[in-house]
């Protein structure tokens, strides 16, 4: 189990409980303003790219080649970018704070 | 959005990924009355693109699958009224009837209607069981079932477009032996150039599926378990399940039953509004303009159902808006990833690019004279992204540096001098 807490742009701060899946459904299921997963967590879309606090990279490693690449089309990305469908909740995760990209 | 909103209501026909996501923007815009949203398919709105990739080889539920989960509607104030149809729109009289009579009012009404499957007139193929689509979680419950109590898994797949091999590639991790039946010379010949074509009939054929093309099946025979599907050239394949993706209809019969334009879908303008100021329409069932491409188009696509529904809320609480996305897709297929963005129709020149280092590694850039429309990237996002960084920007690409693997890959490289 982990506690992931997402920083909307409003800059409110939900800390929501996972067990599994990826951390863009959870923050789906949770309503995180800014997090859409439009394709539906494949890595096609890009409308799940949030920024790790950078003390946070160890839990959540760097964005895959895939992902790097996908997030060029995004001009806010920066080297703490992940696209969260990428990220699997797991015990290695808790305590991470992800701020949702605008 | 004013107060005086807060008694209007907002209707919305479809509840899929225009429809849903359209009532979460409306009431991200700030609209304040009732939205309510209506869809014949009785189960929790779901996405629709796994179901013929991961959802089909999983075990899942729909459960993880879904678009939004109940309390994110209740949170919104967003009325679901599932296993619904609805079958007239009155336009005079502001509101819309139900199949039982009921009428529904509103003030302002979003068509998201979609599509459905052509199930084609061919003899013994309605008359006959174990016979699927493959368009909702229902059918694919139908094809898990039918699949696991079947003892050969024989399955004929009837179209070869990206629906029939997505499925075939599904239905083979599965342990079924499949047979892509496909009328035309080659697969996805309405939506690719032939080398895409080439490339993802040989990923088939060293995955075990069987694709035959130029084939016209013309008659369905059932004996007990097995099913002859007949072609007219003389030959019949055996099957146990049929899975029928030949393309879709789109839902517009209530809309031209209540006046509204109807041309290749539901006609809108650039705010997604049909000819009535207080009726839209979002997703797979318009016809509407794409300012990139200057004219008007139907897509079948989640984008374009994520993006007019944003477009249609937008316009509905008031905000200047205009649809002008450059339209994308992507395709899963066994260990292929497939991404596509622009709209390759009306190419004269397709340009093939190989990567040095990997041979799975490759993307088609569909050109007019110099002018790039469409990218097909397969396996390489970064294609993907760089045809669209080159479509929305517009500048030139020098091709024989886009042809040459020698040349590295980089949006800076590939510009003409």
């Amino acid at each position: 189990m982990a506690k992931i807490t997402f920083i909307t742009s409003d800059n409110e701060s939900i800390t929501i409980e996972g067990n599994s899946g990826s951390v863009m459904a959870l923050a789906v299921e949770n309503g995180i303003k800014g997090i859409d997963g439009d394709c539906g967590g494949v890595c096609s879309c890009a409308t799940c790219h949030v920024h790790v606090r950078p003390e946070d990279m160890e839990k959540t490693g760097a964005a895959s080649e895939i992902e790097t690449d996908m997030l060029e089309l995004d001009d806010n990305a920066n080297e703490f970018s992940r696209l969260c469908c990428q990220l699997e909740i797991g015990d290695h995760l808790d305590g991470v704070v992800l701020k949702v990209a605008k | 959005m004013t107060k005086h909103q807060n008694n209007k209501i907002c209707v919305v026909i479809g509840a899929s990924h225009a429809g849903v996501n359209f009532a979460f923007a409306l009431r991200r815009e700030g609209w304040e009355g009732e939205i309510i949203l209506y869809d014949a398919d009785p189960i929790l709105p779901y996405h629709r693109p796994p179901l013929s990739k991961a959802y089909l080889t999983s075990d899942d539920g729909i459960e993880k699958n879904l678009l939004k989960s109940a309390e994110s509607y209740e949170k919104e104030g967003i009325t679901l009224k599932l296993g619904v149809k609805v079958s007239s729109i009155n336009r005079r009289k502001k509101h819309i009837v139900l199949n039982d009579g009921t009428e529904q009012s509103y003030d302002k009404l979003v068509l998201a209607t979609g599509a459905r499957p052509i199930m084609p007139p061919i003899p013994g193929l309605m008359s006959s069981n174990k016979i699927f689509p493959l368009r909702t979680a229902a059918d694919v419950a139908n094809i898990r079932t039918c699949l696991a109590e079947s003892e050969n898994k024989r399955v004929v797949v009837i179209g070869g477009g990206y629906i029939g091999l997505e499925t075939a590639a599904s239905l083979i991790k599965l342990g079924a032996s499949v047979t892509v039946l496909e009328r035309e010379e080659r697969i996805l010949a309405r939506v690719t150039a032939p080398e895409m074509s080439a490339f993802f009939q040989n990923l088939h054929a060293e995955n075990g599926v069987d694709i035959f093309t130029q084939k016209n099946v013309i008659a369905i025979e059932t004996n007990n378990e097995e099913k002859l599907v007949k072609c007219d050239d003389g030959v019949s394949y055996t099957a146990n399940i049929i899975i029928v993706g030949v393309g879709i209809h789109v839902n517009t019969e209530m809309a031209a039953s209540a006046g509204l334009t109807i041309e290749n879908g539901i006609k809108v303008d650039e705010t997604a509004k049909t000819v009535d100021d207080d009726i839209y329409a979002i997703g797979d069932c318009t016809f509407h303009y794409n300012p990139h491409y200057d004219r008007f188009v139907r897509l079948e696509s989640v984008q374009n159902a994520v993006d007019q529904a944003k477009v249609a809320a937008f316009a509905i609480c008031g905000n200047e808006t205009r649809y002008d996305t450059i339209p994308w897709f992507w395709s899963d297929q066994f260990d292929v990833k497939l991404q596509m963005v622009g709209l390759s129709q009306g190419y004269d020149q397709v340009i093939l690019r190989k990567e040095a280092d990997n041979e799975k590694c490759f993307s088609v850039w569909y050109f007019k004279v110099d002018h790039l429309l469409a990218v097909d990237a397969v396996n390489n996002a970064k294609a993907y992204v760089y045809g669209t960084k080159f479509i929305k920007s517009g500048d030139k690409i020098d091709k024989a540096k886009l042809e040459d693997p020698e040349v590295e890959f980089n949006p800076i490289n590939l510009l003409a001098e």
